[in-house]
């Protein structure tokens, strides 16, 4: 039993990213009708925001130590962070420790520029296009992404851990009568699968109860209309650009204590994200949710010793395995509508 | 109207004239002397160095080609020679190589089999490359290593370590420098018995690749010797970027030790995983939980940053060896880059003097001299102790390194500590064990 909790938790962890991508996925897939290669890279960016500001609260100055060697036997540099030298080794040492959850502020303008670029500066053109051309144009833009990342910070992944207070593990087994330590599950990871239930939350709070959240639902539904009535749409739309590339972000800067971030993060998301989509049903919001969180649940279970004792290699190939199930029985996924990406 | 028939006589002397200048190109192409593929004939001799410039293990291949560019400067004459001067032979001179300038080309490997061979082989048919050399993968020196005894080209290997490179995959044309798994798990097994007892429970991750399964093996035979029982072993998807739903079985399980065959990015995840659901602080059968990382790389610890702590593995090499190889080599590449090497840029310096010398000694580019003049090498100074070429397979047998995650690195390259230097002794083994068995050497292959 504490074997299926754990995975249970761990589904639910591993889903959390997959919703939030796919979230962002469907939003701009919904209101643009583009279909968003670029969306890992966004992912990507998120987190090598917090690596930046990781490095930037790090910024040094050198002076030389004549008691300690290099490793050419010359006298060590020693570095000190300018931030420790104003605002003391405590302070100034908590900003750098807390700097993953501080890169959150620091990401939100970051990522919403980005978004507003990418649209306005790339994505805007391929509206009208063939969604062939608009995949091709935002892979291409994903690559071109993640090259200029590996060009500053090089391809190894690059540690950055979370404060040291929310480090370790919390004891399920303690609280649910199971024995000490049979389920433990780290801190940092709880703190992502609530993060991502706020922003999903916030995000669905936002398109329901605001007006603005009206309109876009509206021009969702039926663009033409919204637009005879005077609304500017198109603006509107922009805007749950820039917000869907923030989702993204985000969802990538607290990905990074979990797993340290490199170039290439995007894409090892990217191919499964798309999955839960078309699973939840393209341009479902919800649809998006829910198969990012049942995919992720069914790729742990597939990944348990038990399973793959009968089934070897199942963990490999159980998320497509479902797609093709859920798409032969429900063709437009999960919660999918009539008349999105059909003719 | 003209007569178009042709006769017998025209027809003959037709197609002699039209094979004679079909063939005219190629006969031009190639010295009518020519022995051996990409015979160099005029001041110079050209390398091919075959490296991940792009893909996960570029920072490698970086540091790889740092050191190709360093040893090139040392065997034309230029800067302070590096190990030349600490190298137990004295062939090499400082005059390039048979007194031809070293000159070089690059490809991208991109850790990929595929892209692997195709730069390869544009080296060696359109730059004329005499020798390749490089790689951080064992499917692509596999790979590359195939292509080249084909194309009678001498392979100096890079950073490759599953048994199968020297073992069923083994080639006359190629050669390895770095140690294997095998060596990595005779190395590690004392140690581990020394700090964890014989008494232990191991639970592995494996990488479902060919490098994942010999190096489970290895260190399975290794500890499982020594009374360690393996209570269960998971293969992992090369793919996987998020370990938790195979770590969260360990704590299920009875294993007291977990074994992390995993490289690149799969270890810095499978370790960072691990350490956060608490397995260094969890204690197991009355023992301390611990995890053992087979194969380290200093450029993968730096990545998992101080999850390494404590933590044991092995190594090819270290920076912060104190042998006069090592030192000098340290000292070279510190000058010039600013930063120590990895193992990958040591092996890599290595095999392309080693290849140099073979070809001084022989007193020929000849493929198969050179593989004459490697085969049963002894050589010293080059950083790892006494070392022999072993004819019957190629592979490098010297000390082996076991290293642990250090408590309190002094400085960002500082993360390894040398725990104990394995005698050649105790990772050696015979050319026809098990883990090696199959496959056959061949005869060289000059190509041409």
């Amino acid at each position: 039993m504490d074997a299926i909790i754990l995975q249970i938790l761990n589904g639910l962890d591993k889903g959390s990213a997959y919703a939030l991508i796919a979230l962002g996925l469907t939003l701009i897939f919904g209101t643009l009708g583009v279909v968003n290669f670029a969306h890992g890279a966004l992912f990507m960016l998120g987190a090598f925001c917090a690596v930046t500001l990781n490095a930037l609260l790090k910024t040094s100055y050198e002076t030389i130590d004549p008691n300690k060697l290099d490793f050419l036997g010359n006298p060590a540099k020693v570095e000190t962070p300018y931030i420790v030298d104003w605002f003391g080794p405590e302070f100034g040492g908590a900003m750098i420790e807390w700097s993953v959850p501080l890169a959150i502020l620091f990401a939100i303008p970051v990522m919403v520029l980005v978004g507003l670029v990418m649209e306005r500066g790339l994505i805007k053109y391929f509206y009208s296009r063939p969604h062939a051309d608009q995949i091709l144009v935002t892979f291409g833009l994903a690559i071109v992404l993640q090259e200029i990342v590996k060009g500053f910070y090089g391809a190894n992944p690059i540690p950055t851990p979370a404060p040291d207070a929310l480090t370790g593990s919390f004891d399920f087994g303690v609280l649910l009568g199971f024995d000490p330590g049979s389920i433990i599950y780290p801190y940092w990871r709880l703190i992502y699968f609530l993060f991502a239930a706020i922003m999903i939350g916030g995000v669905f709070a936002f398109l329901r109860y605001t007006t603005f959240g009206m309109v876009v639902r509206a021009g969702m539904a039926d663009r033409e209309t919204v637009g005879i009535l005077g609304i500017n749409i198109d603006r509107r739309f922009t805007i749950m650009f820039a917000i869907a590339a923030c989702v993204a972000g985000l969802a990538g800067v607290m990905y990074t204590p979990i797993n340290s971030p490199n170039y290439h993060m995007g894409m090892d998301f990217l191919v499964l994200s798309f999955v839960v989509v078309v699973v939840g049903g393209m341009g479902s919001l919800p649809g998006a949710v829910a198969a990012g969180f049942l995919l992720g649940v069914l790729e742990s279970f597939a990944s348990m010793g038990v399973v793959l004792n009968v089934l070897p290699g199942i963990n490999q190939i159980i998320i497509y395995l479902v797609a093709i199930i859920i798409l032969l029985t429900r063709p437009r996924g999960l919660m999918g509508r009539k008349g999105v990406m059909e003719e | 109207m003209k007569d178009m028939r042709i006769s017998r006589r025209g027809l003959l002397k037709g197609t002699a004239v039209l094979g004679a200048g079909l063939a005219a190109p190629t006969v031009l192409m190639r010295p009518a002397s020519a022995a051996f593929t990409n015979e160099p004939t005029g001041g110079s001799v050209t390398l091919g160095f075959n490296v991940p410039q792009s893909g996960p293990y570029a920072d490698e291949g970086a540091d790889e080609l740092r050191a190709y560019e360093l040893a090139v400067e040392h065997l034309n004459g230029g800067g302070d020679g590096g190990m030349m001067s600490t190298f137990s032979s004295k062939a090499l001179k400082g005059n390039g190589i048979l007194g031809k300038k070293v000159e070089y080309v690059t490809g991208d490997t991109q850790t990929k089999s595929d892209a692997a061979r195709a730069s390869a082989k544009s080296m060696i048919e359109k730059d004329g490359a005499i020798m390749i050399t490089g790689g951080s993968s064992s499917g692509v020196a596999v790979a590359v290593q195939a292509l080249c005894q084909e194309a009678g080209i001498i392979f100096m290997a890079g950073l490759t370590h599953s048994n199968d490179t020297t073992g069923k995959d083994k080639k006359a044309n190629g050669f390895r420098h770095f140690f294997n798994s095998y060596m990595s798990g005779a190395a590690l097994a004392p140690v581990l018995k020394n700090a964890y007892g014989t008494d232990r429970k191991a639970y592995h991750l494996t990488a479902d690749y060919n490098w994942g399964y010999t190096t489970e093996e290895a260190v399975r035979t290794s500890t499982e010797a020594m009374g360690w029982e393996t209570v269960s072993a998971v293969k992992t998807p090369l793919a996987a970027t998020d370990f938790s739903a195979y770590i969260t079985p360990v704590l299920q399980s009875d294993a007291d030790v977990l074994v992390l065959n995993h490289y690149g990015g799969n270890m810095v995840n499978s370790l960072t995983n691990a350490v956060q659901f608490g397995l260094r602080d969890r204690q197991a059968n009355g023992k301390n939980f611990e995890i053992i990382v087979p194969l380290y790389s200093r450029l993968m610890a730096k990545g998992a940053g101080a999850n390494v702590k404590g933590i044991f593995g092995s190594t090819n090499w270290h920076w912060s060896l104190q042998d006069e190889g090592s030192k000098a080599f340290v000292k070279s590449f510190g000058t010039k880059y600013g930063f120590p090497p990895s193992q990958a840029a040591h092996t890599c310096y290595v095999q392309a003097i080693l290849y140099a010398d073979a070809v001084e000694r022989a007193q020929s580019f000849n493929p198969c001299a050179v593989v004459e003049a490697l085969e049963g090498f002894e050589f010293d100074g080059m950083g790892n102790g006494p070392t022999l070429y072993r004819a019957e397979d190629h592979q490098c047998f010297k000390d082996v390194l076991v290293v642990k995650g250090k408590e309190n690195p002094s400085s960002e390259f500082d993360l390894l500590e040398i725990v104990e230097v394995t005698p050649v002794e105790q990772v050696t083994y015979a050319p026809d064990h098990p883990q090696f068995a199959g496959g056959e050497l061949g005869k060289c292959n000059p190509g041409a």
